[in-house]
């Protein structure tokens, strides 16, 4: 422990836990309305629409995050609302943009140079690199996330436990569709830099899961799901610092023991 | 007054004719059941009434607010483990179209009546995983009536549910017709339990079979 602490008077490892801990927030608040709604492989796939469009930016050597983040909140409503038509199935619709987008990426770094660090910095994570940009961003989006949250609480249950309820109540599902695409493209785009484009929808997924087993209402499973996100990403960090090895892939075995952990725990209930 | 009117409606679903050309009115205060064989189109018009079907052709016209229409679904499709209490389901049911989303002190004004009508004190707090099919569909009762609707649509309330459960359902929709005026438009399988009200009957079969008094109603008509 006194390893790690030492090693938070460095500023690269303060940005990597100011970033870590903003976006595990951001990515946990999102995930339990994605996890809910049956979205959870979205993470997943926009994590592949991130990689296509930041090889892009690469090679049109054009600002990451610009080229990234319209790019996937394009991908995620598209994923969202060819979801909702009848006869297409969540699942099936991720799959085929994600893989396309992918099949792209790898198109355009094979018509560039080849693989780069860049990349394959943006596929693992590498959450020590964050710059004093990355921590405005992470922490302008957590503040964000949360106004919208809070604000729009009530609708966002509303549309998650029964969407079709509240379009006979007139409210406008679309809006809230667009909001939670938009938030979760965010959080993916600023999360690839932490966990990579490979293990981002771990960051959303995981506290969900692990929360609602453990919760009996919404509100519950919101502030359990984001307490476990910001745990386990310490958790992770202080072991990847420990043992030398990449912070995204420690944070997810983390979630991982602690998911285990949770359903023996569920079990002897 | 009629606060429904349904002009040569016509409507599909899946691809093939649900609802063929009909035709009917509501009044205020009304209590009309819909009936007919699976597949006869009842939950397509109903669904097409509270919007969630595009129709066709022909026309809806609605002599009334929207928020002053609810509905109650056929099946609770949601996750049953969704986490989720029962008062947090049911204070849903206060939201409108222009409202702010937020809850007023009117509202939980509104969540103590529906309660104490509808008798489910001891079980708003319970997640819905942990209640029973009579009382899942009570707190769904209970949304669609937090509104105060004058119109409440209902779906196949009591598929799946026991005859006792089903009883006591349409008693207290026979009620709250009765004694609050409210119009009710109802798809269903089971006249036999709401045979004591005064109700209009509306066969269907893609068009409409009969349409008349209950009394009147013959079964195999």
């Amino acid at each position: 422990m006194e390893f790690f602490i030492s090693l938070l008077q460095y500023p690269f490892m303060q940005r990597a836990l100011i970033c870590g801990i903003a976006i595990s927030f951001c990515a946990a608040l999102i995930g339990v309305i994605l996890v809910l709604k049956r979205y959870s492989m979205i993470g997943h796939g926009l994590g592949e629409v991130g990689f296509a469009a930041l090889s892009l930016a690469l090679v049109l050597n054009l600002p990451q995050m610009y080229i990234s983040i319209p790019i996937v909140i394009v991908a995620s409503f598209i994923i969202l609302v060819i979801s909702q038509k009848k006869g297409e199935s969540g699942d099936i619709t991720i799959a085929l943009v994600s893989t396309s987008a992918l099949a792209f990426g790898v198109i355009i770094t094979a018509l560039s140079k080849g693989f780069n660090i860049d990349v394959y910095n943006y596929m693992f994570g590498s959450i020590l690199t964050m710059s004093t940009g990355d921590v405005v961003i992470s922490v302008c989006l957590s503040v964000l996330l949360v106004i919208a949250f809070v604000f729009f609480y009530n609708r966002l249950f509303m549309i998650t436990y029964d969407e079709n309820y509240a379009k006979v109540c007139g409210i406008s599902v679309t809006f809230y569709q667009f909001l939670i695409a938009l938030f979760t493209a965010l959080v993916v785009v600023i999360g690839m830099r932490m966990m990579g484009t490979l293990l981002i929808s771990s960051l959303i997924v995981f506290p969900a899961i692990i929360a609602r087993r453990l919760t009996h209402s919404f509100k519950e499973m919101a502030v359990m799901s984001v307490a476990i996100s910001i745990l386990c990403f310490l958790f992770g960090l202080v072991i990847s610092s420990l043992v030398n090895l990449p912070t995204g892939a420690c944070i997810v075995v983390v979630y991982l023991v602690v998911l285990l952990i949770s359903r023996v725990f569920g079990l002897l209930n | 007054m009629n606060i429904i009117e349904i002009k040569n409606l016509t409507t599909t679903y899946n691809g093939h004719t649900a609802i063929k050309d009909i035709s009917f009115n509501v009044k205020k205060g009304e209590y009309i059941c819909l009936i007919g064989a699976n597949g006869s189109g009842k939950s397509t018009l109903i669904k097409t009434i509270v919007g969630l079907n595009k129709k066709d052709s022909g026309e809806i016209v609605k002599n009334i607010t929207p928020d002053k229409i609810s509905y109650l679904a056929q099946n609770n499709l949601t996750d049953i483990d969704f986490p989720a209490i029962g008062k947090e389901i049911i204070m849903t049911g206060v939201q409108k179209r222009k409202s702010l989303p937020f809850y007023k002190k009117e509202d939980y004004q509104n969540f103590n009546e529906v309660c104490k009508l509808l008798d489910i004190d001891s079980i708003i707090n319970k997640q819905i995983s942990d209640l029973s099919g009579g009382q899942r569909q009570r707190i769904m009762l209970a949304r669609a009536l937090i509104r105060k609707p004058e119109l409440l649509i209902l779906d196949e309330p009591c598929s799946g549910l026991d005859v006792n459960i089903t009883k006591e359902f349409y008693e207290i929709l026979n009620k709250l017709n009765k004694e609050q005026g409210l119009t009710i438009i109802m798809a269903t399988h089971d006249l036999d339990e709401v045979k004591s009200s005064d109700v209009r009957v509306i066969c269907l079969a893609t068009t409409i079979k009969f349409d008349g008094d209950i009394n009147n109603w013959k079964e195999g008509e």
